[in-house]
């Protein structure tokens, strides 16, 4: 049976992790192999590097860190954060990325999808929509968040999945940061919607939130950093759990 | 010294960091000379079938693959291009393996992406491998179960997660991708 990922988002800015608390084992948690390590060893299925700097001398150290990576870990992970164009893409993909995380440079050229699907292939190509609640009606944002857009999140979602998108990783702005759990209704509707994989973010804050987006919707995957990071749910505990609450997991 | 067939996409980088892993020395290459002397051969691939084998037939390394004697390895794309036929750009195999390779009814989520179990495994590369064991899957078109199928795995219906024919062999998973399970798989390769 296809198992539910669970994958732990790391947060690069210039080549470091912010220093998390709680580890065992590492020497140092603010590198992010090593922090990537850790996380392989302890189950995780599959991660997520995020350059939340994205400026353009960024963007090459991240190349250099993709290849640190790509060489000590073996399980599939995705870089992102600040990726523009077809050439951002092939420094990462070359690197060693499995797939890149693509938000606001497809919501303003949507080609780029189809572009990088046709040269990479549609499995490498992970748009992340970061969306959120307003006037009753479930918006893009982009720009970090920062930007509101003129599109609804099922709108942009339907479109990035015709262009050739291999996953979706949505982001609740409303609950991000706030460890009250996912947003079950607009993950449910994408994920109804689409035929591709959709990766639930945004709101982890206990076991039983992770429980709840894999009973209440068709995500195939859960996203979460600081919990993670801060140790305060340890990725074994979290698949234990799972598996006895009868949901397929990796063990 | 591994020979890993130099493509025109995808990540090819991450099957020599595998076997660079499990302490084996490899390069990547499309030199027939070099596939020919190598003690294994492994045909990764993540991308297009029609544009894979375009390129492979554009420098000869089509029949070269279909003719080599030592342990040949092909993993994903690789294993669907020794079959005998994709759906995929309507493409013609290597017909190294006897099966044909079709693109998954849309009755669930594809492409069938993340980790998976077996409902059986056999032969040389499954030594010390147990069916609960999940590996990492990421695809669209599935080669259909034949004689030659080593190992199922079932995701919308039951399809070749590996197969054997002599001394070529196929994963449609990526064991470089799937931990230490796929390290193990690995190394039964590297030692056969």
């Amino acid at each position: 049976m296809l198992k539910k990922r669970i994958i732990p988002c790391l947060d690069i800015r210039e080549g470091r992790t912010v220093k998390g608390i709680n580890f065992v084992n590492i020497k140092d948690a603010g590198d992010p192999v090593e922090l990537a390590k850790s996380y392989v060893r302890q189950g995780a299925d599959e991660l997520v590097f995020l350059d939340i700097t994205a400026t353009i001398e960024n963007r090459k150290a991240l190349a250099g860190l993709v290849e640190r990576i790509a060489g000590e870990i073996n399980i599939p992970f995705t870089a992102g954060g600040g990726i523009n164009t077809l050439d951002d893409v092939s420094d990462l993909i070359k690197a060693g990325a499995d797939k890149v995380s693509i938000n606001s440079a497809a919501v303003r050229n949507h080609r780029l999808i189809a572009e990088i699907a046709d040269q990479f292939g549609s499995q490498c190509v992970v748009i992340a929509i970061d969306t959120m609640f307003v006037s009753n009606v479930w918006s893009v944002f982009v720009d970090g968040g920062r930007t509101a857009t003129s599109l609804k999140t099922i709108d942009w979602a339907t479109c990035a999945e015709k262009m050739g998108a291999g996953e979706i990783l949505l982001t609740s702005m409303n609950t991000d940061g706030t460890k009250s759990g996912f947003s079950v209704e607009i993950t449910r509707e994408v994920t109804r919607i689409l035929n591709i994989p959709v990766i639930a973010s945004g709101g982890a804050g206990k076991m039983e939130h992770f429980k709840e987006v894999f009973t209440e919707t068709g995500c195939s995957a859960a996203l979460a950093a600081s919990i993670f990071h801060y140790g305060e749910i340890d990725i074994r505990e979290l698949k234990r759990y799972l598996i006895n609450e009868g949901i397929a997991i990796r063990s | 010294m591994i020979a890993i067939i130099k493509y025109n996409a995808g990540n090819i980088r991450s099957v020599q960091n595998g076997v660079s892993r499990l302490g084996h020395k490899s390069v990547i290459t499309d030199d027939k000379n070099e596939i020919l002397k190598a003690d294994k051969v492994i045909f990764p691939g993540v991308g297009e079938a029609s544009s894979a084998m375009n390129y492979l037939k554009e420098r000869e390394l089509d029949h070269l693959i279909a003719s080599l004697k030592q342990p040949v390895l092909g993993i994903c794309l690789g294993l669907q291009l020794m079959c005998s036929y994709s759906e995929e750009g309507n493409t013609g195999g290597l017909k190294i393996f006897d099966t044909v390779v079709r693109m998954f009814p849309q009755t669930d989520k594809v492409p069938h992406m993340g980790w998976n179990n077996f409902s059986s495994v056999k032969g040389d590369l499954f030594n010390g491998i147990s069916i609960e064991e999940d590996v990492y899957y990421v695809h669209s078109y599935y080669a259909e179960i034949s004689s030659q199928t080593t190992a199922v795995c079932n995701y919308i219906l039951p399809f070749s997660a590996a197969m054997q024919n002599g001394n070529f062999f196929g994963t449609q998973f990526h064991p470089e991708k799937s931990a230490e399970t796929g390290a193990r798989i690995l190394n039964n390769f590297l030692q056969l």
